[in-house]
């Protein structure tokens, strides 16, 4: 697929730039605060939208994703637990649960089927992304993408930005069945390790 | 299914786990697993972070609409509290607790089920996924539901088909459960012992199948044990369901 393609030159080393502290921000929304909960909305709901919207593709529904994800994060943000990892993942992860749950509970298997067709055509929402997003954290993302072997690579983008099961991936790469789990954790073990994230226990 | 943590097929359903690839029967069944292995919990957990880093490059403003929407949502939503460790410091009491039978134990306990009722699930309206192996069961003509409460306002179903000796168990808004600890499920025999019948994993919805001989249980139960379970429980339940008629 192309709308990942790596872009060489991105150095691992040069490090995110800081952003709001979202643990604090999850910490008070726990606690009731309504404006710290819109300072957490504003620090990462263009990363919420944007994998909602890869995953779902419709805007309408991507909008209802995030709506909804968001009211649950408010609910159980006393939850998070920061030995577990950081507030954007378990955000992140709370998101796409519900992006992919909403394209597999819906009628859409047809839908879904032209949406894979469609996937190389340029989608109108690409280049807002592209401007949309930290042009630095971006690049390192790129590069280190760039390490995974292009099947990791591909099993990676089709589970986690298309919202695609490890068989229908391994039908859809010509894999042996079995096989795709199996490249989807390898890549994302790369891809941990390149981008130096998750937790030493 | 199998909850056996020296399986090794089925830790390497992390990856596709973390990424949301697996298909419902899968996903149930691995939840089952995470519960009870630590080590497919941290590996989780680092693979979500590592996916996360993918929204980097696909961020897209959302309309600006919806921020205000959002605002005025939370208005009217109470943020749940904090999960609270509950039994580290009264061990001695839990022997008897669980001794006696279910039905007398439910008038006193943290729960007490409100009787069992046909349940009819397509009258009712689900908003929440439920997966197969769930479905089943609710779905069976015989079916009974039991139902209660968890700690911290998380609920507990238990759906029963005797004519299938099956029942699963299906939790909404479970805490995460202390370090080191997990959700262990139980059967409670009509002797009043109690066998372990598997793990339940915390999230905002999540479910199990409750092995063992589910027809002629008299109730089902939840505690926290140590990682990899125990073959009794150690401490007083956070959820108890009596199959009462």
């Amino acid at each position: 697929m192309n709308d990942l393609r790596s872009v060489p030159g991105g150095a691992p080393g040069e490090g995110a730039p800081s952003g709001p502290d979202l643990p604090a921000l999850l910490g008070r929304s726990a606690r009731g605060d309504e404006s710290a909960f819109a300072a957490m909305y504003d620090a990462i709901s263009p990363k919420a939208y944007g994998l909602a919207l890869r995953v779902v593709r419709d805007p309408a529904q991507a909008e209802e994703v995030v709506q909804e994800s968001f009211l649950e994060v408010w609910r159980l943000a006393a939850r998070y637990d920061a030995d577990r990892g950081s507030a954007a993942a378990w955000i992140l992860t709370i998101v796409h649960r519900r992006a992919v749950d909403r394209v597999r509970s819906a009628e859409s298997a047809t839908r879904r089927d032209a949406a894979y067709h469609d996937r190389n055509q340029p989608v109108s929402h690409d280049e807002t992304a592209e401007a949309a997003t930290a042009a630095l954290e971006a690049r390192r993302v790129r590069s280190a993408l760039a390490t995974l072997t292009p099947v990791q690579r591909e099993a990676v983008e089709l589970s986690y930005l298309r919202g695609y099961t490890h068989t229908e991936i391994a039908r859809m790469l010509d894999l042996p069945v079995g096989t795709a789990k199996t490249r989807i954790r390898d890549g994302l073990i790369r891809l941990r390790d390149t981008m130096g994230v998750g937790s030493v226990r | 299914m199998s909850t056996d943590p020296m399986r090794t097929d089925i830790h390497a359903l992390s990856g596709a786990y973390a990424v949301d690839a697996l298909d419902e029967d899968e996903r149930a069944e691995f939840e089952q697993h995470l519960a009870g292995c630590p080590s497919c919990q941290a590996e989780v957990d680092d693979l979500r972070e590592a996916a996360a880093t993918l929204a980097d490059v696909t961020a897209v403003e959302p309309p600006a609409d919806l921020r205000g929407r959002l605002l005025a949502d939370i208005q009217t939503v109470r943020p749940r509290p904090p999960v609270v460790e509950r039994d580290a410091h009264r061990p001695s009491r839990v022997r008897r607790r669980w001794v006696a039978p279910v039905a007398a134990a439910a008038a006193v306990v943290v729960l007490a089920g409100v009787g069992g009722v046909v349940w009819h699930p397509w009258t009712q309206s689900s908003t929440s996924p439920q997966v197969s192996a769930v479905a089943r069961v609710e779905h069976a003509p015989d079916a009974q539901r039991f139902s209660g409460h968890g700690p911290d306002g998380a609920t507990v179903t238990v759906y029963r088909s005797t004519s299938l000796d099956k029942a699963v168990i299906v939790a909404h808004d479970l805490g995460d459960a202390p370090d080191g600890k997990v959700y262990q499920l139980w059967l409670q025999d009509p002797a009043g012992t109690m066998h372990p019948a598997g793990f339940l994993s915390a999230g905002a919805s999540s479910s199990a199948t409750l092995s063992g001989a589910a027809a002629t249980a008299k109730g089902a139960g939840v505690t926290i044990e140590p990682a990899g379970g125990s073959p009794a429980p150690t401490s007083d339940p956070v959820a108890l369901v009596a199959f009462g008629s």
